[in-house]
């Protein structure tokens, strides 16, 4: 499973410092290393992992942790809180609007999970009493819309399309008025993928958004993403304002760094974890849980 | 930055764009040293000419051994694309499709995806760009059974090249690996005579985990190369370095964007010198 080879390098660290009685300030500044390292392994981004280390430098190279009875337990004590720190603590729900309809936006880069999780978070919120719309907004990957078709079949769920002629803006602006007029109140738009340099396809998605004022808008990023992973996140962001993201394929070997990396640097929730191909495989995310077991408690 | 001298912080810059360039930290840190040997041995002292020793480092550990062609020159060829979800496969397997149909080579595709919703009517869609005919069965239908049928139709229509497309699979789902195994199998067995190249496609924005790929799926299939996928994007697809060190397994293509001509040879000297391009 993701992080656990992260949790395993991290808590080898940690017994090397939990042995040690006194530590002088070299111990610490190698344990850091150490640590550094196994975040670098585990695909976290190079400048948050610089930000993460000096923080926990800054607070354990002191007098305050060096000349307490249990300084490697203060050590570890404080790259714990920096970890929670860094993933965020509380669990984070989707926005629905008080009132009307509320409209859910999926983009991201190609590839990244858009369709299946629209599928997936169309029959999650089934389950919670909703009547979901997913709208095929995607024009251009060949059979796009069969996919989004197939899968909202299987979940049960109502798939609005207009074919692959028409604008994606209308076709958002029109699914909204279809759900309207068919009493559903919950609109999730699956986007076609691009790169987060694309501006033609970036702009398309601002005038999505302009038009159907969506309440959440959900990055949706692959975990197996490297060191890029931010420049994306930041430029989604950057252009749209994210209210959060959804991690896929975290049922895959990967050290799940990318997580870490996207709210660090956007500081938007990891709101779901998608944990397989399947369409019930969706989970809400708990970033506690996650910094409890990379660091083995 | 601009440097006046060859210090460490130079090297330190360097070290930071291999890191952010998904190289790794265990083939950066040897990268490097091998740098520091270069330098002292060329007597290198200037800062711009580090940048070009490192480019010419890595253009030299990517081309170590000589390239070998795709196609079998006389006689048939079997392609098998494999890979995690959502890298390109289906996509690079119409650009192939293309190219080798420009080349007048005879293209017949099997669509042994049968699990993911519409992969097939996607793959359709492709081969009817590239203008070259499918073998399909229906979804949710045994994908071995679609291989084995290609196979006998590749032969009767004579083509030169059958390429098979698969199901996305994650490397640690271990019964999805033996399905591909079988498939693998079923190739080796059924059609002895083409050239059997087995292609993993890895997406340029895979992190560290794309060893962890290559690397499971060379267990269960024996793979000749890489199609490094998406590198019109800003990332740079630095784990290949470390997959071709530890593993052996060359870039055969790379994909560069969605458009049918959106895949090119893989050329070290260019890959090695994008990777210091700002983007
Ligand atoms: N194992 C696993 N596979 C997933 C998960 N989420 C999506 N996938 C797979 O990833 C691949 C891509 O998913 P899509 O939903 O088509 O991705 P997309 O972002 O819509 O792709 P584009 O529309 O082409 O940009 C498919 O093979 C999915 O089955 C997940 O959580 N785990
Ligand atoms: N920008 C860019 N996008 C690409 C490239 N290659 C493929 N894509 C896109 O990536 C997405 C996934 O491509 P597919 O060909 O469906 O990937 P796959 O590996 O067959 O996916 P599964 O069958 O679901 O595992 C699609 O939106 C493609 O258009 C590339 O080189 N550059
Ligand atoms: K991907
Ligand atoms: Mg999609
Ligand atoms: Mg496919």
């Amino acid at each position: 499973m993701a992080f656990d080879q992260l949790s395993t390098k991290l808590q080898d660290v940690f017994k090397q410092l939990k042995g040690k009685g006194k530590l002088s300030d070299k111990d610490v500044k190698l344990a850091l290393r150490e640590v550094k390292l196994a975040l670098l392994e585990a695909d976290v981004n190079f400048k948050v992992v610089k930000q993460f280390i000096k923080t926990i430098e800054e607070r354990a190279v002191g007098h305050e942790v060096m000349e307490s009875l249990t300084p490697g337990q203060q050590v570890i004590k404080i790259v714990n809180e920096e970890l929670i720190n860094l993933m965020g603590s509380t669990q984070s729900k989707i926005n629905f609007a008080p009132r009307g309809i509320t409209v859910i936006m999926m983009v991201g880069l190609q590839g990244a999970g858009k369709t299946t999780t629209s599928a997936k978070l169309s029959s999650h919120i089934k389950s919670q009493g909703k009547r979901p719309l997913l709208v095929a907004c995607d024009v251009y990957r060949p059979a796009a819309i069969d996919q989004l078709t197939k899968v909202g079949k299987q979940v049960n769920v109502p798939v609005f399309s207009m074919g692959s002629d028409k604008n994606p803006v209308d076709i958002a602006q029109a699914g909204v008025n279809y759900a309207k007029e068919n009493n559903l109140d919950v609109v999730i738009i699956d986007t076609a993928g691009r790169l987060h340099i694309d501006e033609v396809l970036m702009d398309e998605l601002k005038n999505i958004k302009a038009l159907v004022k969506p309440q959440e808008i959900l990055l949706v990023v692959d975990a197996m993403t490297g060191q890029d992973a931010v420049n994306v996140a930041e430029s989604f962001d950057q252009t749209l304002g994210l209210d959060g993201v959804v991690m896929t394929k975290l049922d895959g070997d990967s050290r799940g760094g990318a997580a870490l990396s996207v709210k660090a640097v956007t500081n938007k929730p990891i709101k779901f974890v998608g944990m397989g191909e399947k369409l019930n495989d969706l989970e809400p995310f708990h970033p506690e849980r996650i910094a409890s077991r990379i660091l083995g408690m | 930055s601009n440097f006046r001298h060859i210090d460490e912080d130079l090297y330190e810059e360097l070290e930071e764009a291999l890191i952010m360039a998904d190289f790794g930290v265990e083939t950066t840190l040897h990268i490097m040293e091998s740098l520091k040997e270069k330098v002292k041995q060329e007597k290198i002292t200037e800062p711009s000419a580090l940048k070009v020793a490192l480019q010419e480092i890595i253009t030299k550990l990517l081309t170590d051994q000589p390239r070998e062609e795709i196609l079998n020159p006389n006689g048939p060829t079997v392609i098998l694309v494999i890979g995690v979800n959502g890298v390109g496969k289906t996509t690079s397997i119409g650009k192939m499709s293309h190219l080798f149909k420009s080349q007048h080579k005879k293209v017949l595709v099997a669509a042994a995806d049968t699990f993911r919703a519409a992969a097939i009517e996607q793959l359709q869609v492709w081969v009817n760009r590239a203008g070259v005919d499918l073998i399909k069965h229906e979804e949710g239908t045994d994908a071995a059974a679609v291989v084995f049928d290609a196979i006998a139709a590749a032969k009767s229509r004579k083509s030169d090249v059958l390429i098979c497309d698969t199901a996305g699979r994650l490397q640690n789902k271990t019964n999805l690996m033996k399905e591909l195994e079988k498939i693998s199998r079923i190739i080796a067995r059924e059609y002895p005579e083409a050239k059997k190249e087995i292609l993993i496609v890895l997406d340029a924005t895979t992190g560290q985990n794309a060893i962890q790929q290559v690397k499971l799926f060379k267990e269960v299939a024996d793979i000749n190369g890489i199609i490094l996928t998406k590198l019109d994007g800003t990332a740079k697809g630095g784990a290949i370095v470390g997959i071709y060190e530890s593993l052996k397994v060359p870039v055969k293509y790379i994909g560069v964007g969605e458009q049918i001509n959106d895949l090119q040879p893989f050329d070290a000297e260019i890959f090695a010198t994008a990777l210091f391009k700002e983007s």
